[in-house]
């Protein structure tokens, strides 16, 4: 503990000098953004019809799933007493921006994320009921909430539900993460965060990371199963890839530009911070790397006419930066908002801990969890149409 | 006789107009409400403080009764009051050299020489029980709130350890009790002042640089200090009704 003291320069109030959210809490709006993307791509099918992404719907609405199940865990496991959590849905304090969480979270996992794949899956389960034994059997059944009806009429009912789901849901998809940044965006004592671009631009990083994601596990699985990518499909989220970041990079560089411009009484602490804490991860990785590497390699596909091999590649490794690059956006927002005192008078370190409650590996471990579920999940409800699958006719 | 007659008719209400459970809720409404002592009606005192600057000489004597009275940790990370010292080149307000060794607690070293051509100066801090409290506001279940009397309070049975009352308050007056892990903060000795007796912190400073004043009270002395000085609470930018108030306190102070 009194090695933190070393890590003062300039004077911090005194209960400033240990930070209060760790690296969990910038999993948290990493982990929703992701599920924010994965989910507003798959409705570009649903409800836009650009038909070029379906491949990739049912993937994103899985991955969205996996990783929204485990969106509340950092927070649970950030909390001093996580075994009082439940009070905010019982007493829920109506000014707070936070008590809200459980209600919005609950709404997208409840409402929308959980019918819309039930509706979309409901003819492959019920086709496994009735195709599988034993265990698996029931599994599907209770899946299937006891009904086998698959005539056309019903799908055709399940479709029209579907797609007023979607509809609900892209505006629920906004205002989960739009919602998060407000809890960073509302907090007036500090200046690297209070501002009311902070909702729009949580927002789009999200669109961003979760699109970026649906990518990589898309030529990831078809790497894996040895199919050919469909190029069509890729080059299309490639493309609203570039604009999503483009729009966000707009965002936060109106953000900056405000902000040197105003160069308002914190600006020089924030200036200062930039300059040597926060460089390597807010220069270096997340605008250099992990944004205008990336918006270039997708920009020069879109300009350059480039043979199929080199734009998976370049397309796998952009996605890939952009993921890096928004994880130090969470993380210069995050933490950096808590390395400046609000006396802006001087500077406090972040000391990661490694097998601490708080620290690197349980962080490792709940960036590998989404994944095992999405491994479950696939398993359970393959979002690939199998051979020979699609001719099976459905029995009335 | 009166009061029995008062007592037997309150209890024989509650019994008629709640049912058992609905009365056991009240109970527990009763329950949180803050500890007070006999004649002691909260809608009769609005708490706050004052602090002239002027008089402080950074002795910490207010920072070790705090931590004594109120059982704060004594590590240097921890604190419900703590003392700055201000060095200020006149002719840079704007960029003071402050220090806070171990938030005061064992006074200042002698680190500046007089008649340097400098300004120096302690500054005493607490929260600010403001009347707008964003650390209140953020609060997910309400666990710290704002008493009737003005004091902003915790419920520790109740706090979940977010933190982001900590992240709220501009003051840097929060912070999380390593034993409870849950947040602590400045309760104004809630315990004292309820009993009629002032906080730990006025009560042993030896210059009378703080004071705690009831602003419901015509007859308290608050009112002619403040009245009879100039008066600025911090960051007053931040719009949260402070209501420490310092008199002297000089614009670079943060």
């Amino acid at each position: 503990m009194e090695a933190i003291l070393h890590g003062v320069q300039g004077y911090m109030y005194p209960n400033e000098v240990e930070l209060q959210w760790s690296i969990l809490i910038v999993l948290y709006p990493f982990i929703t953004g992701l599920v924010a993307g994965a989910f507003i791509l798959a409705s570009l099918e649903r409800v836009f019809k650009v038909e070029a992404v379906k491949p990739t719907y049912r993937l994103a609405l899985l991955t969205a799933l996996a990783f929204l199940i485990v969106a509340p865990l950092p927070l649970q496991l950030h909390l001093g007493h996580p075994e009082r959590a439940f009070e905010m849905f019982l007493t829920p304090h109506t000014t707070s921006a936070m008590a809200m969480f459980g209600f919005v979270y609950l709404w997208y996992l409840m409402a929308v994320l959980v019918v819309e794949i039930w509706l979309e899956y409901r003819r492959d389960i019920v086709l496994a009921w009735r195709a599988s034994t034993g265990v698996k059997r029931h599994l599907y059944g209770v899946l299937a909430l006891g009904s086998d009806n698959i005539s056309p009429r019903a799908l055709a009912i399940d479709d029209k539900v579907g797609k007023f789901v979607t509809i609900v849901g892209i505006p629920s998809a906004f205002l989960l993460h739009g919602y998060v940044g407000f809890i960073f965006g509302s907090v007036k004592a500090n200046p690297w965060w209070s501002s009311p671009l902070m909702p729009v631009v949580f927002l789009f990083s999200a669109m961003v990371s979760g699109i970026a994601l649906v990518l990589l596990m898309y030529v990831f699985f078809s790497w894996l199963r040895r199919t050919a990518v469909d190029m069509l499909c890729l080059d299309t989220v490639a493309k609203y890839l570039l604009y999503a970041f483009l729009i966000d990079f707009s965002l936060e560089m109106l953000d900056l530009v405000h902000r040197i411009y105003e160069a308002d009484e914190s600006f020089r602490a924030l200036d200062f911070m930039v300059h040597t804490k926060l460089y390597v991860s807010q220069i270096v990785i997340q605008i250099y790397i992990g944004t205008l590497v990336p918006l270039a390699l997708l920009g020069l596909a879109q300009l350059v006419k480039l043979g199929e091999r080199a734009r998976r590649a370049i397309y796998t490794i952009a996605a890939g930066l952009t993921l890096v690059g928004i994880f130090a956006m969470r993380w210069n927002v995050v933490i950096g908002g808590q390395l400046f005192s609000k006396s802006f008078l001087g500077y406090t370190t972040y000391k990661m801990g490694f097998a601490t409650r708080e620290g690197l590996l349980p962080a490792i471990v709940l960036m590998i969890l989404p994944f095992i579920l999405l491994w479950g999940l696939l398993k359970l409800l393959p979002p690939w149409e199998k051979e020979g699958a699609a001719e099976a006719k459905p029995l009335a | 006789m009166a009061v029995d007659r008062r007592i037997f008719l309150q209890e024989t209400g509650k019994f008629l107009i709640l049912t058992g459970a609905a009365s056991l809720a009240f109970e527990h409404v009763l329950a949180g409400t803050p500890e007070a002592a006999e004649n002691y009606h909260l809608k009769d005192h609005w708490w706050a403080m004052a602090i002239d600057i002027d008089k402080c000489i950074g002795c910490g004597g207010c920072v070790r009764a705090c931590k004594a009275e109120n059982h704060v940790p004594l590590e240097p990370f921890y604190f419900r009051t703590w003392v700055e010292r201000y060095h200020v080149k006149p002719e840079d307000p704007e960029h003071p050299e402050v220090d806070s060794p171990d938030g005061g607690y064992g006074g200042f070293p002698e680190r500046y020489s007089q008649g340097d051509g400098t300004k120096n100066f302690f500054v005493p801090k607490l929260c600010n029980h403001c009347a707008h409290s964003p650390c209140v506001q953020v609060c997910p279940v309400g666990a710290t709130f704002e008493s009737p009397d003005g004091v902003v309070l915790v419920d520790k049975s109740y706090c979940l350890g977010c933190r982001y009352c900590v992240q709220a308050c501009p003051y840097g007056c929060r912070f999380i009790d390593p034993r409870t892990n849950t947040v602590d903060k400045c309760t104004l000795c809630y315990h004292r002042i309820t009993k009629g007796l002032t906080t730990a912190c006025c009560e042993v400073c030896p210059m009378g640089a703080r004071r705690l004043g009831d602003l419901k009270d015509p007859k308290d002395p608050i009112h002619a200090f403040l009245r009879d000085h100039m008066i600025h609470v911090l960051k007053p930018e931040m719009a949260t009704g402070a209501k420490v108030y310092y008199n002297d306190l000089d614009g670079s102070v943060r």
